[in-house]
């Protein structure tokens, strides 16, 4: 198994607050990396990272092999997929419009974007007819899934998802997991996946990475986390999160 | 030497108020002539903000047209300062002036001097000097008949016996080197109740019992019109104000010809009765003519520039006024948005900026019309006014530019960021439209702030609907303000609904769902 991207002794700093204490992180490829632990662990910050929005204070990321710099974080950007909680639409540019926004700016074809646009509502299941509407005319789980369709434009080779279905009801989350799930596989998508929900967590991973105070705990499947829990914290999340997980 | 950038503006402001042919193209042939008019150029007369300057004026521009030389005269473009700044610049040739005030305000001389003197010393500074044209106009303080016989006020001298009294001085009296400190020092004066007032204004003040004294000038017409008396100088304060004409050394010399065949031809009688005509009819150019009918009984020729009616001096007063605001409008908008995105980013830079527009907004329009006019590149032009408007304009562009791009949220930049996007791609697609309607928002505020003020541009000459406004205070008329405070308001309401039509353009429809 190869790693697409490469953590080594990553650390980050806010001043006297340390964010992230140095990091070793491999994000398999074709995997789905879920970073799980509570509220202000770092893991949103790790993810921030990769895709260079901070700049780490040591350490080095490597992507496909190669160090990521400042220098050519851009041309990767565009090889990496990034959704958020809130979506990240931009809310004067229609569904459609935000979803070819990067392909334009580098000059695809009309032919292709349109094809790819097809392709993609398809895939997460977004009607066509609702493509020309404005982000403030669609609900929730129809914005996630253009955020969704946004990231994929590109067929970029790592997607970054952080907590992609937290601010959405149960329902429109469960369905959207299970249409997560499938195109991930038909994909062979390379996914990190950031949440806070051991279920979810669970429901995706090929690899959990618990984090907590700005440190990686222990990683692995959930079968480990479980039964060979690094030290009593692992313990604690775990059976915090059972009632839910377990059923 | 004449500041050349801008070459265009200038002759726009010369040749606007010339070249006025009849018919219902005029509105074409004057668009026509503002854009590619390029004669040589004009002499340019220019005078204070009081009647008889402006009817000297004109009479000046009447002799050098009459001799065949292209002239024209910008009205009432201020006091002293800027008059003798603008002679020595070269944005004007030639203009009234007052020995009297040539020897305190601009020599700063305190010993009386010969006529020879002044024009001596005026020569080493490149300004030439007529001989007296025929009347001496000196400041003097003046009272209501009926009061000043009540209290048996005959001199200046007499005024110590009332200190209660209230005067009502103009400005440049109120600060002049010859004016109202050392008059109260020399007379030992005890009035405390002093106050400064425009000087047409404070006929109506003096009229209706606000104040009791005055100053002005013993030719003004007022003087008869309003039954007032001028007390005696017994102390004899004032010095002599014979009217001459000051020119540029270098203006043509069938020029100063002309200048000089109104040496000794205006007596004060006469000049007092030209005054009292301007104010009657409104109109400097035919009084102005009255000079000339009265001296060789030529033929009274209408006179262009006020034979208008009054849609043309509608349509061009507002031309112009739109120049001015549009114009100072786009470089604000230009400037303004660029330095919106930098003050946005804050830091020290961002500060600056904010701080330097904001504290240009503090400065009232007056003075800072009156900062710029001695600068070399200003003067009293169009150019000016422009600058001064520009910056106006350049705070609410700013601050709306920088907050409307600081409120965008962070999550909706990373998001651009994250996408791969080039940072001007970002700005370009993303953030300025986010901030659009802020943006657009300051730019509406801006253009409203700039047609209200633009009416200032007429102190210095740039024209616009403030020139009705100005010459209405001047001659105390409020029709002729109204017809240029009207317009500029309806003129406001116009810009305010336009913007708010193309907000509707501009900002893009997801942002206005």
């Amino acid at each position: 198994m190869s790693a697409l991207v490469k953590l080594q002794d990553v650390s980050k700093r806010y001043g006297d607050a340390i964010a992230i204490h140095p990091a070793n992180l491999s994000v398999e490829s074709g995997k789905t990396t879920v970073l799980i632990g509570p509220s202000g662990c770092g893991k949103s910050t790790l993810l921030r990272l990769i895709i260079r929005l901070i700049e780490p204070d040591s350490g080095s990321i490597e992507f496909d092999g190669k160090p990521v710099t400042p220098d050519n974080i851009n041309v990767l950007r565009r090889r990496i997929g990034y959704v958020i909680q809130e979506g990240g639409l931009f809310p004067h540019l229609t569904a459609r419009a935000n979803v070819l926004l990067m392909a334009r700016h580098i000059g695809k074809s009309h032919q292709e974007t349109q094809n790819r646009l097809l392709e993609l509502s398809d895939l997460t299941r977004f009607s066509e007819n609702l493509l020309t509407r404005y982000p403030v005319e669609l609900s929730g789980g129809q914005r996630q899934r253009v955020s969704l369709m946004r990231a994929l434009m590109l067929s970029p080779e790592l997607l970054l998802l952080d907590e992609p279905l937290g601010a959405l009801d149960p329902l429109v989350r469960a369905a959207l997991q299970k249409d997560l799930k499938e195109i991930f596989t038909r994909l062979g998508q390379t996914v990190l996946f950031v949440t806070h929900d051991l279920a979810e967590a669970i429901y995706f991973a090929d690899q959990i990475v618990l984090m907590n105070e700005g440190r990686i705990v222990q990683r692995g499947p959930i079968s480990d986390l479980r039964e060979r829990p690094a030290d009593p914290f692992v313990s604690e999340f775990i059976n915090a999160q059972r009632g839910i997980a377990l059923t | 030497m004449k500041p050349l950038c801008y070459p265009a503006l200038v002759g726009r402001d010369r040749r606007a108020r010339r070249g006025r042919p009849g018919g219902p193209f005029l509105p074409f042939l004057f668009l026509f002539a503002v854009v590619f008019s390029s004669s040589a150029h004009p002499v340019v007369v220019g005078s204070k903000k009081f009647t008889e300057s402006y009817v000297l004026g004109e009479i000046a521009k009447r002799t050098l047209t009459d001799a065949g030389i292209p002239a024209e005269h910008r009205q009432g473009m201020g006091g002293t300062i800027i008059l003798w700044e603008a002679l020595r610049g070269g944005q004007i040739d030639a203009y009234p002036e007052y020995t009297g005030t040539i020897e305190t305000e601009i020599l700063k001389s305190d010993s009386n001097v010969s006529l020879d003197q002044i024009r001596d010393s005026l020569e080493k500074l490149g300004v030439g000097m007529t001989a007296p044209l025929g009347f001496n106009n000196t400041y003097a303080l003046v009272m209501r008949r009926s009061e000043a016989q009540r209290l048996g006020i005959r001199t200046i001298s007499d005024l110590q016996r009332y200190p209660e009294l209230k005067f009502g001085l103009t400005h440049e009296f109120l600060e002049r080197e010859d004016g109202w400190r050392p008059l109260r020092r020399r007379y030992d004066l005890p009035h405390q109740n002093i106050v400064g007032i425009d000087h047409a204004l404070g006929y109506s003040a003096l009229a209706n019992g606000s104040i009791a004294v005055k100053d002005a000038y013993s030719t003004d017409a007022k003087i008869e019109q309003n039954d007032l008396v001028v007390l005696e100088d017994d102390l004899h304060f004032f010095p002599k104000y014979e009217a001459i004409f000051l020119f540029r050394s270098s203006m043509r010399p069938d020029a100063i010809a002309a200048l000089r065949r109104l040496e000794g031809t205006l007596d004060e009688t006469r000049m007092i009765r030209l005054n009292a005509e301007a104010e009657r009819i409104k109109n400097y150019a035919k009084a102005a003519d009255l000079y000339f009918n009265g001296r060789d009984g030529a033929a009274r020729r209408p006179y262009q520039n006020f034979g208008d009616s009054f849609p043309r001096k509608l349509a061009r007063w507002t031309l112009r006024h739109l120049q001015l605001a549009g114009f100072s409008l786009l470089l604000s908008i230009i400037v303004g948005i660029p330095l919106g995105i930098v003050a946005s980013r804050g830091g020290a830079v961002g500060h600056v900026i904010l701080g330097f527009a904001g504290v240009v907004q503090t400065i009232p329009s007056l003075a800072l019309l009156a900062l710029l006019v001695p600068l070399p590149f200003f003067g009293i032009s169009i150019r000016t006014a422009i600058t001064a408007l520009f910056l106006y304009g350049l705070l609410p562009i700013v601050r709306n530019t920088a907050t409307g791009l600081q409120d965008i949220p962070r999550s909706l930049r990373e998001s651009a960021v994250a996408l791969g996007l080039s940072p001007i791609a970002r700005l370009w697609e993303v953030y300025l439209p986010m901030a659009s309607r802020s943006i657009l928002s300051g730019i509406k505020t801006s253009a409203v702030i700039n047609i209200g003020t633009a009416t200032l541009a007429a102190l210095i000459g740039a024209g616009g609907l403030g020139e009705p406004i100005i010459s209405g205070l001047n001659l105390n008329d409020h029709v002729t303000i109204l017809e240029g405070a009207i317009p500029a308001a309806v003129l406001a309401l116009l810009v305010q609904w336009f913007f708010d039509l193309l907000d509707r353009v501009l900002i893009p429809k997801g942002l206005r769902l």
